[in-house]
């Protein structure tokens, strides 16, 4: 895998690397607003994270610039913690309320 | 002969390689059990009954092909094949033999050399719980999935203490290549010299990645029927044993190059380049591999089987622990000998 | 001929995350979602972030899309019962997430990005990374320690089983 300098940098300008993560961003976020069952929530909102972390090491990649790709480091290890604590949450929840749907869970509504 | 030609035969060999090892496994465990139980083993089909793989396969390929009722049929038929690739997909970093010289240019005997191969490696590992957790779900059985969530908690509970026993080893070598890590066990500086507190940790976290005795709850007939391959017949089920097998002899591998010096043996590694070198280099890899495969089998008719608590408590009470001590103990050492 | 690469991928990409969102069986979108980070990660080995790819892997696809499953399979969820409510709520989504995109083009045809013809290609190795990693970001990685230590402590909080208090 070792190269000096890959062709993907005079082959594909950056643009493209944006475009395609505008593009899994949306799609994340079409399946947060349109999904009723939290799990599917939870995983479109890991498309999201995914999209971004892809637009922040391209970027990284092109300009040479490792500050990118460290800030990658962190996201991951952050949304291994969130996504931990976000499952414990939803099997409590689900002992509750008995169901994934989230238009049952309104039980704050005043 | 180009390059990609060349690169193509030799994954292909490694391919064939793998799978007739992995075969003759099979053979080897049953003369292997049948010598420490002091009676023959397979003895019918063919001399020494050496075709007795042979008929095996023969009598998987004929049995009954059926999905369950219920069952999701995409993945069930998939289950199996997820546990196949994974188990092959690891042998593409590992280095069989010194370079040789074909056409004037050096052909390294390693599919690819990449630059983070031990994290390829421990990559490869933490999928391989896909294969075991949708065969089992796909059964719709309720003693399938339960033997499922079992070995998958197993291999994740033992995979932690395997990446952190590498930890010290790519502490003292530097690299995460593993031609690197061969090569720097040339002679006799084998890791396991160096490091034996990890090999001891990384040896017992084989055990239970690969399901052998005495880390197979998940699977052995008098807990939970047949675990996660109960509903499994015929060539799905032949996949799943088989791929346990190869699981086997990569885990040899790696155990070899990581810790026991690779392809190096004091003696061979200095002589010059040549067919020679490397055909002796070749017969040594294979040689620690095949000591390792006799370990694995020799273990598993000696040792007990651990209940389920026995093993959590192993690989987070212990195993976590000393692997973080033998990283602090390594970590002091190299300082020391930086001269801080 | 590396451009074909890309523009492949990206449509598998794409098209597996779409998977994702339109799939009814939940075990067959966490499929589909392990496909898609797969396919990021081979996007991350054309831009040469070798480490980053692995880890990808490692975390994403091999330790949280496992915690999906898990969960998934100890909740018992099969084939959505959830109704259809008709075409409305997908195509107020689909309207918003376009527009987004439509924002996003029109701020790129605006903007001007820079040339950088002597970036150093191999920021993506692990030695470089990590030298990075240590020198100048050692207290975010100390604290993400922590950060770990919490959580940890919090999901063994959460799935306590509560005492009886007797009356």
């Amino acid at each position: 895998m070792e190269s000096t300098a890959p062709e993907i940098f005079s082959a594909i300008p950056l643009t493209h690397y944006i475009l395609l993560s505008a593009a899994l961003f949306v799609v994340g976020l079409i399946g947060v607003m349109t999904r009723k069952s939290i799990i599917i929530v939870f995983m479109c909102i890991e498309i999201m994270l995914n999209a971004a972390n892809l637009m922040l090491t391209s970027t990284s990649a092109y300009y040479g610039n490792p500050g990118g790709q460290i800030m990658v480091f962190f996201t991951m290890a952050v949304a291994a913690a969130e996504v931990a604590v976000g499952l414990a949450i939803i099997v409590m929840v689900y002992k509750n309320l008995k169901s994934t749907n989230i238009d049952v869970f309104n039980k704050l509504k005043g | 002969m180009s390059w990609i030609i060349l690169k193509i035969i030799f994954i292909s060999v490694i391919f064939g390689l793998s799978l007739f090892i992995a075969m003759y496994s099979t053979y080897a465990e049953r003369k292997i059990a049948a010598f420490l139980q002091d009676r023959l083993g397979p003895n019918r089909a063919g001399p020494f009954g050496l075709l007795q793989p042979l008929a095996d396969g023969v009598k998987l390929f004929f049995k009954e092909e059926f999905i369950p009722m219920k069952a999701d049929r995409w993945l069930f038929l998939m289950g199996p094949g997820f546990f196949m690739i994974t188990a092959l997909m690891t042998s593409a970093v590992i280095p069989f033999g010194p370079d040789i010289i074909v056409d004037g240019k050096p052909f390294s005997l390693q599919a690819t050399d990449i630059n983070v191969g031990l994290l390829y490696i421990f990559g490869v590992v933490s999928l391989g719980v896909y294969g075991i957790l949708i065969g089992g779900w796909a059964s719709n059985n309720k003693f399938s999935l339960l033997g499922a969530i079992r070995a998958a908690s197993q291999n994740i509970s033992y995979e932690l203490a395997m990446g952190l026993s590498i930890i010290a080893l790519v502490m003292m070598s530097s690299s995460l290549s593993l031609k690197d890590i061969v090569d720097q066990q040339a002679g006799w500086h084998w890791n396991v010299f160096y490091q034996p507190l990890g090999f001891l940790i990384f040896l017992v976290c084989a055990f239970a990645e690969t399901n052998r005795a005495p880390f197979d709850l998940p699977e052995c007939e008098t807990e939970l029927v047949g675990g996660y391959h109960t509903e499994f017949s015929s060539m799905k089920l032949g996949f799943y044993l088989f791929a346990e097998y190869i699981n086997m002899f990569i885990s040899s591998a790696v155990l070899a190059t990581l810790f026991f010096g690779g392809y190096h043996f004091p003696g061979i590694s200095s002589m010059e380049p040549g067919i020679l070198k490397t055909a002796l280099s070749v017969g040594v890899m294979f040689g620690k591999i095949f000591f390792f495969i006799f370990f694995f089998m020799w273990v598993r008719w000696t040792l007990p089987r651990f209940r389920y608590d026995q093993l959590m408590n192993l690989g987070w009470r212990i195993l976590i622990p000393l692997a973080v001590i033998n990283i602090l103990i390594t970590g002091a050492v190299i300082l020391y000998k930086m001269g801080l | 001929m590396i451009d074909k690469i890309f523009y492949a991928l990206s449509i598998a990409t794409i098209l597996c995350a779409c998977m994702v969102v339109i799939s009814k069986h939940p075990i067959r979108s966490i499929l589909f979602l392990v496909a898609t980070f797969f396919l990021i990660s081979a996007h991350y080995v054309l831009l040469n972030a070798q480490f980053l790819a692995l880890v990808n892997i490692v975390v994403y696809a091999g330790a949280i899309m496992v915690l999906f499953l898990f969960v998934v399979m100890f909740l018992n969820l099969n084939k959505e019962v959830e109704p259809y409510k008709g075409f409305l709520p997908w195509l107020a989504a689909l309207v918003g997430g376009g527009s987004f995109f439509l924002i996003v083009i029109s701020a790129l045809q605006k903007s001007n990005l820079l040339q950088n013809e002597n970036a150093n290609h191999s920021i993506g190795l692990v030695e470089n990374l990590g030298n990075v990693l240590y020198k100048e970001y050692l207290l975010p990685m100390e604290i993400s320690s922590v950060l770990f230590l919490i959580a940890m402590a919090g999901v063994v909080l959460l799935s306590r089983k509560e005492k009886i208090v007797n009356e």
